[in-house]
């Protein structure tokens, strides 16, 4: 689709600020307000992570060396390449060449969706010899580590993985309608600032992803 | 002629009146028609918890349950809980005070993210709704505490539904805090400065802080009890070698800190109403602001101290004990200055003055009490027990509701533009203050006796029949203390007496800048703030000059201070 110039290049001022620059602060500080409680809804998890680690060291040392550290590395190394992406349409965004911002917010996207794509079949494995944390849990279970800490083990896993997935699937949405709204050219995007908010959700996402891999799958025999 | 007596004559646009169809409300940016939307919510949540604990006084008026099952009794006081702290407690002052009044005192025209407040709104309105339709599937029976392993594994109630409802209103919360805190530091006038904001500003700005970091840490607690129900993940359960005790670690560390949720936006309520109807500055602005800050931190170091008897470490236990020792302080610092801010004030003991006199009282036994259950000696024997009700209500009613009714009168010539009767106002006020004594007072009593809080039957005490019928009596005035504002309120909404744009010559930008109703971009001039918040010495150095010039015989007598004061204050400013 092409991509056809705008009569006006001025940002949109909503009414109740007085000029752009106090918009884009206050914008910037309420991402960041939302970011800090992302971090405390990830931190609570985490927590009780470490408690059941430092508790059971051995056991998780031992499921640990059951995930595929392989695919698990694959995921981070496309996370942080889409983070770099991201960064890139940000700098895209400020220079105002649009036709680039979108590809490299494309080339996010496909991060995205990659990495989910491989997160599915870790799952798929997974569930398929019946590690899946419920009650049916483990039925021809055949690892060394105690099965109940092993389904305690699993149960952090596909919380933590679960809940980080649903927030890479939720940055695709996110990036998917941006690209749309930057090629309807909208109002609702004037400048770089919507991109550079989305791109700190992303790289908080990213963040997340950072910890959680060594955590799961990278655990040193003790 | 003043401005406010122009306004009376000529039917001036207003937020009310900008648009009627309903359509109009439900799709509404304007952060004063949200706060109505909250107004109703709240109240609606307030009269379903009043009559369930109406259900739960009146079972407790015989010592061997004559009303409700054993099953039923535990939904009931379920289901006050769950409504009143979730759905009316925790939304009460910031989403409807604090979205009102936090654009037009600190001279923005809205808050920062409008649409986002209209969608804080919907959260919780949906969350509401979930949580009704799981009380008419059944209701739940693990209280509003939800411990774990009752909630999780044995309770079979509606308790995955309702923690839905709960996680929704969570995240409503927290999109109102960041609004808050983007508008906070981000739309303040030329010339409001940090420390020229009003405390009620402070006290919404430190709520804030708790809202977007304790929330998601409870609704991360309880999302893991849904997925421990539903899909059978066991991160709770004590067959797995896990612990169930953490959940109590968890909820309490929001819980604790969303007791100052509910009551720091109702210490900033109380700084206003004492500043204007002393007509004076606060004592000591600066401690109580960061006062605010102060209980925001230390709030959040203290929870262990409602697992004194869970398996929690003695010396876990003897930290948690000191610490909330310590959080008393900054409470105490508010208490103090506001009874000295009181010192040489011309008081007049409208009904806003008289609910923030009872805060006062009602709040200092309250916190005193709290200072009971922080030392572990005597907590292992009252907890568990009615103290503890008696403490927290002292707290949440006497304190947060309290304010939330005085700043509701205080505001509502704002809010509506009209004018009260004073006359049921401060009859309502007084039956609030004598009928909350006469419910929660006795109930301190049963606790020290050791009457258990959530059993309805006390067959092995009946001396206990005589506290208990005088708390059901004394909750029937308080009900109806409760009752006569929605009546007298709704009533003046439509047929009230026009209000002047500052009816209490408060000072405050809302008051001195905005009309009675606001227009929907709150001013119509641009602000410009030249002087501190509660300058009211200014004011009162006139009319000390004027006694003096009286007495020097310079003046006629003026002899009707009241009289002066409607006369003079119109056209100031
Ligand atoms: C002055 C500082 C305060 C201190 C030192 C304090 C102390 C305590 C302690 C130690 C407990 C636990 C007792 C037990 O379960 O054995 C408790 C319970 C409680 N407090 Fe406070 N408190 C204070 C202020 C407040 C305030 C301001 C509120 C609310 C606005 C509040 C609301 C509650 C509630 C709701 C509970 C009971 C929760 C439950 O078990 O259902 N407290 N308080
Ligand atoms: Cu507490």
């Amino acid at each position: 689709m092409a991509i056809q110039a705008h009569e006006s290049n001025e940002p949109e001022v909503y009414f109740q600020y007085e000029d752009i620059d106090q918009q884009q602060d206050t914008y910037l500080i309420g991402m960041w307000a939302f970011l800090a409680q992302e971090l405390l809804f990830f931190g609570a998890i985490f927590f009780i992570y470490f408690l059941y680690r430092i508790n059971y060291l051995h056991d998780f040392a031992q499921l640990s060396g059951h995930l595929n550290w392989q695919l698990g590395g694959l995921n981070t190394a496309i996370l942080l390449a889409s983070s770099y992406f991201v960064a890139r349409a940000v700098h895209r965004g400020q220079t105002g060449e649009m036709k680039k911002q979108v590809n490299w917010l494309w080339a996010t996207v496909a991060c995205a969706v990659g990495f989910l794509v491989i997160k599915f079949f870790e799952y798929k494995d997974k569930i398929g010899s019946g590690l899946f944390p419920n009650e049916h849990f483990a039925q021809h279970y055949h690892y060394e580590a105690n099965p109940e800490v092993a389904r305690l083990f699993y149960s952090l896993y596909f919380v933590m993985t679960g809940l980080h997935g649903i927030h890479v699937l939720v940055g695709i949405i996110i990036f998917v309608v941006l690209i749309r709204l930057i090629k309807k050219r909208s109002s609702l995007i004037t400048d770089y600032i919507p991109t550079e908010l989305c791109g700190l959700y992303w790289h908080f996402v990213d963040l997340v992803w950072i910890f959680l891999y060594p955590l799961f799958y990278l655990i040193p025999a003790p | 002629m003043s401005a406010a007596a122009e306004q009376e004559t000529v039917q001036e646009k207003n937020y009310l009146n900008a648009d009627h169809t309903l359509r109009s409300w439900l799709t509404t940016t304007d952060h004063k028609r949200i706060a109505i939307l909250y107004l109703i919510g709240v109240t609606f949540f307030f009269i379903l918890g009043g009559l369930s604990a109406a259900l739960i006084r009146l079972e407790l008026t015989s010592p061997t349950g004559w009303m409700l099952s054993n099953e039923m009794f535990n939904k009931t006081f379920s289901a006050h809980g769950i409504f009143m702290v979730f759905f009316f407690m925790i939304p009460a002052i910031p989403a409807v005070l604090g979205n009102f009044l936090l654009p037009l005192m600190i001279g923005a025209r809205d808050l920062a993210f409008p649409r986002l407040n209209l969608v804080s709104w919907y959260l919780y309105a949906v969350g509401g709704t979930l949580v009704l339709i799981a009380m008419m599937m059944g209701g739940v029976d693990a209280g509003w505490t939800f411990y774990t392993p009752l909630s999780s594994i044995y309770s079979e109630t509606q308790i995955s539904l309702t923690l839905v409802g709960i996680f929704l209103n969570g995240f409503s919360s927290i999109v109102t805090g960041v609004n808050f805190i983007a508008t906070i530091h981000k739309m303040r006038a030329p010339g409001m400065t940090w420390f020229r904001l009003p405390l009620f500003v402070w006290a919404h700005y430190a709520t804030s802080l708790i809202m977007i970091l304790g929330t998601p840490v409870v609704a991360m607690a309880l999302l893991l009890v849904v997925l421990e129900r539903s899909l059978g993940v066991g991160i709770y359960s004590p067959e797995l070698g896990g612990d169930p005790v953490l959940f109590q670690h968890l909820f309490w560390f929001y819980s604790h800190p969303a007791v100052y949720i509910m009551i720091l936006p109702a210490m900033g309520v109380q700084s206003e109403l004492i500043a204007c109807f002393s007509k004076r500055k606060i004592f000591g602005y600066h401690f109580v602001a960061f006062s605010s800050l102060a209980i925001a931190v230390l709030g959040f170091l203290v929870w262990g101290h409602h697992m004194f008897i869970s398996s929690q470490s003695v010396y876990l236990s003897v930290i948690f004990s000191l610490l909330s020792f310590l959080v008393a302080i900054p409470s105490a610092v508010k208490t103090f200055n506001w009874s000295v801010s009181l010192y040489k004030g011309s008081i007049s003991f409208q009904t806003p003055m008289i609910y923030a006199l009872s805060f006062i009282g009602l709040f200092v036994i309250g916190g005193i009490t709290g200072m009971f259950l922080a030392s572990i000696r005597t907590d292992i024997h009252l907890t568990g027990t009615y103290f503890i009700v008696a403490h927290f209500h002292y707290v949440m009613v006497g304190g947060t509701v309290t304010a939330f009714m005085g700043g509701l009168h205080f505001w509502w010539p704002k809010i509506s533009g009209r004018l009260y009767s004073e006359f049921w106002g401060r009859i309502s006020a007084l039956l609030v203050f004598v009928g909350f004594n006469l419910t929660f007072f006795p109930q301190f009593i049963l606790g020290v006796l050791g009457m258990p809080r959530r059993y309805h039957m006390y067959g092995i005490a009946p001396e206990w029949l005589f506290y208990n019928v005088l708390s059901t009596a004394g909750s029937t005035v308080l009900g109806l203390g409760f009752f006569l504002p929605m009546i007298y309120l709704t009533h003046s909404y439509f047929k009230g007496r026009k209000s002047t744009q500052n009816p209490w010559n408060a000072k405050g930008l809302e008051w001195e800048k905005a009309a009675s109703p606001p227009i929907t971009v709150n001013f119509t001039e641009k602000i410009l703030v030249t002087e501190d918040a509660y300058n009211y010495d200014a004011i009162s150095d006139a009319a000390q000059a004027l006694r003096t010039m009286e007495k020097r015989g310079q003046l006629a007598v003026v002899d009707d201070e009241d009289a002066w004061w409607d006369e003079n204050s119109e056209d100031k400013s």
